[in-house]
């Protein structure tokens, strides 16, 4: 039983005293010990300042998306790859107001829908109040609901009405920041602006919105108009706008139903006609698939940090081996002492092999110590709250001493065998 | 571990034939050629010989540092001639005490720190570790320099540390390089005082030199030359044969 015992004793016996010649050694070598690591504090610090802003971001990024658009859908027209269709031009697939009416009544996961025709080449910019004009105004034509859509609830007034975008009147939303441009009163409702020779009321004021919500649902900043959809056709006389669509499901969960049922819906409705097996003159996008989109880029950056911190630990690697030379050479003598005094191969080679472990342990600290200062700074200097959630995840901590030890061993396994090698009375004549 | 030295009739060491051969380019050196030795328990003996006489490596070849090309080596009964390098690393460590000419004490360490290493490559000397080296220390009179690091300490006192590392594992033989070679006169009488004194408790010691005032405080003398053993006596006996043939033997042989 005892010798069955001393097995695993002795082994942790030599971790032990391994442990604690190297701590010695280290200790007694600062400056060297610390400048030795600096591949290794780099290499760490790098990846961990790199995952936990990416981390702050994601976890940011994921609030906002349930806060302000985990039920929106987008509708684009793209030109499909393959197919018949794939030569058209993209401005000649673009989408025909007509193609969504019906939309609401033949995909029932949906709760709102709006069509919007953005700014573009043919859209008036220029808005205009008594004797003040205002430049680069982004007139937006949409439907009815899309400012609950597009997340700017109306602040003040009322919104669209059925029959303003029926009949296509002449009414308005502005937001606060082009109500402040253009002078008017912080109630402006019924004061009437020109658009495009036009004369438009304004019926309601909505906000401007915080930057995160804009990630998800765009614009928002400031200098937005917004007309009704007919009133938009009617402006700029053409019957086939640039324009998008923008849906919102019941709920987070029917999200990717919905999208199935608009798609289900469009390639009935697109024109030219969709023959069935071509593939989709459209794409149909739930807010997941922009999460699952972003994760991918994140994933991208952490692989480059990731190849870099892979470099430095390598050159880290090679500094730990050659100072861990260096060491084994100044430390013949010793080394030979310790053989004549019944220090066994793999005694000495442990000793030295825990010895490059540690300082690369000790690199991978403060390397991480660093990685947190970083984000910390970055945290604060930014002023962003995004940056200000990065954290350093436990597994990035697990995984870059992980690493660490992978790198002690490999680089320190040649220099461990060199002194487990050295002839006790060689090394004892040693100079 | 005494006990299992005595077993042959209180013979430790036995080497019949020893030879040890080093390649040089195609030169062979024959370092040891034909050495037949036999030391007993508590035996004080002294290896005397010029550079190149092969004492040194008749040291290592008894300090198990070193095998034997020809010839039997055995150990309180055991052959070394046979063994695995961790078997002689256990042998170093657990019978055969060393003392070196220029000390080998770690630098960074204490004292006792010092005469600790050995207890840590021991099987049974981890624990408790930190008693017996005081208890070592305070064999060899420096229970108040523990905490003093080599570089505070005199020749004398590192040497003195040096002995209490090897004693530390109560090794059945001492084996001593030179143990006055850097040291001056004054100090040097007081290790040897301390050789005798171990001697008188019994410790076997085997001193190499080539200091005859060092060899003088042994009962036993061998002189070697080119290899071999040319004067095996009773330290009586050497200063009479020596007396007779003049204070330096070795240029009257030649």
């Amino acid at each position: 039983m005892k010798r069955l015992l001393n097995a695993p004793l002795l082994f942790l016996r030599l971790l032990y005293q391994s442990t604690y010649l190297a701590i010695g050694q280290i200790w007694a070598k600062k400056t060297r010990s610390i400048l030795t690591t600096t591949g290794i504090v780099i290499g760490v610090a790098s990846i961990t300042t790199v995952i936990a802003l990416l981390t702050g971001l994601k976890k940011q990024t994921l609030a906002d998306f349930e806060k302000w658009g985990a039920r929106t859908i987008w509708i684009r027209h793209t030109v499909p790859r393959t197919g018949p269709k794939r030569k058209i031009d993209w401005w000649n697939l673009r989408f025909w107001p007509e193609e969504f009416e019906g939309i609401m009544e033949r995909c029932k996961s949906l709760v709102r829908f709006s069509r919007i025709a953005p700014r573009d080449f043919y859209t008036p910019y220029v808005v205009r109040y008594g004797n003040k004009a205002v430049d680069g105004v982004n007139v937006t034509g949409v439907d009815l609901g899309a400012e609950q859509i597009v997340n700017r609830p109306v602040i003040l007034g009322r919104p669209f009405s059925k029959l303003d975008n029926s009949e296509g009147r002449y009414v308005c939303f502005v937001d606060v920041v082009l109500r402040d441009k253009l002078g008017l009163d912080k109630d402006c409702i019924g004061d009437v602006v020109l658009v495009g020779g036009k004369s438009f009321v304004i019926i309601g004021v909505v906000d401007i919105v915080p930057e995160q919500a804009a990630r998800w649902t765009g614009g928002g900043q400031g200098l937005e108009m917004f007309i009704p959809f007919r009133t938009y056709l009617k402006l700029t006389g053409d019957r086939r706008p640039q324009m998008y669509a923008m849906a919102e499901s019941v709920s987070t969960d029917l999200s990717e139903e919905a999208v199935s049922e608009i798609k289900f819906f469009m390639r009935s409705m697109r024109k030219p006609r969709l023959e069935p097996g071509e593939p989709d003159t459209f794409t149909v996008q739930s807010v997941q698939s922009r999460v699952e989109q972003f994760n991918r880029v994140s994933m991208m950056m952490t692989m480059v940090a990731g190849g870099i911190a892979g470099i430095s630990l390598l050159v880290g690697g090679i500094g730990i081996m050659n100072i861990m030379l260096v060491s084994v050479s100044e430390r013949t003598r010793e080394i030979g002492l310790r053989k004549a005094v019944g220090a066994e191969k793999k005694a000495i080679l442990t000793q030295f092999l825990v010895e490059s472990l540690i300082l690369c342990f000790f690199g991978g600290l403060i390397g991480l110590g660093l990685g947190k200062l970083l984000t910390m700074v970055i945290g604060k200097v930014s002023k962003s709250e995004v940056l200000a959630m990065a954290h350093i995840p436990l597994w990035t901590i697990m995984m870059a001493f992980g690493f660490c030890g992978i790198v002690g061993i490999v680089f320190g396994m040649i220099p461990a065998i060199k002194a487990m090698r050295l002839d006790p009375i060689e090394a004892l004549r040693h100079e | 571990m005494k006990q299992r030295a005595s077993d042959n009739n209180g013979v430790i060491i036995q080497l019949r034939g020893v030879k040890r051969v080093y390649e040089v380019g195609v030169d062979e050196i024959h370092a040891l050629d034909g050495v037949d030795i036999e030391i007993r328990e508590n035996e004080y003996l002294a290896v005397m010989g010029h550079s190149g006489s092969g004492k040194s490596t008749l040291m290592n070849v008894l300090g198990c540092l070193d095998r034997p090309t020809e010839g039997s080596y055995e150990y309180g009964g055991e052959d070394v001639t046979e063994m695995e390098d961790a078997e002689l690393a256990r042998i170093r460590n657990e019978r055969i005490g060393f003392v070196f000419q220029s000390f080998e004490l770690l630098p960074q360490m204490s004292a006792i720190k010092n005469v600790e290493i050995p207890l840590l490559y021991s099987r049974f000397g981890w624990l408790g570790r930190g008693a017996k080296a005081k208890k070592s220390l305070q064999r060899v009179g420096l229970e108040g320099r523990m905490t003093h690091r080599p570089n505070q300490l005199s020749g004398g006192e590192k040497q003195r540390v040096a002995i209490a590392r090897a004693l530390v594992c109560e090794p059945s033989v001492l084996l001593a390089d030179e143990p006055t070679g850097n040291l001056d006169s004054k100090t040097t009488k007081s290790i040897m005082e301390l050789f005798d004194q171990l001697h008188q408790q019994g410790q076997t010691i085997i001193i190499v030199t080539h200091e005859g005032d060092v060899a003088g405080h042994a009962k036993r003398i061998i002189r070697m030359k080119d290899g071999k053993i040319y004067s095996d006596m009773p330290a009586e006996r050497d200063k009479a044969a020596n007396a007779s043939s003049g204070a330096v033997p070795e240029e009257v042989q030649a």
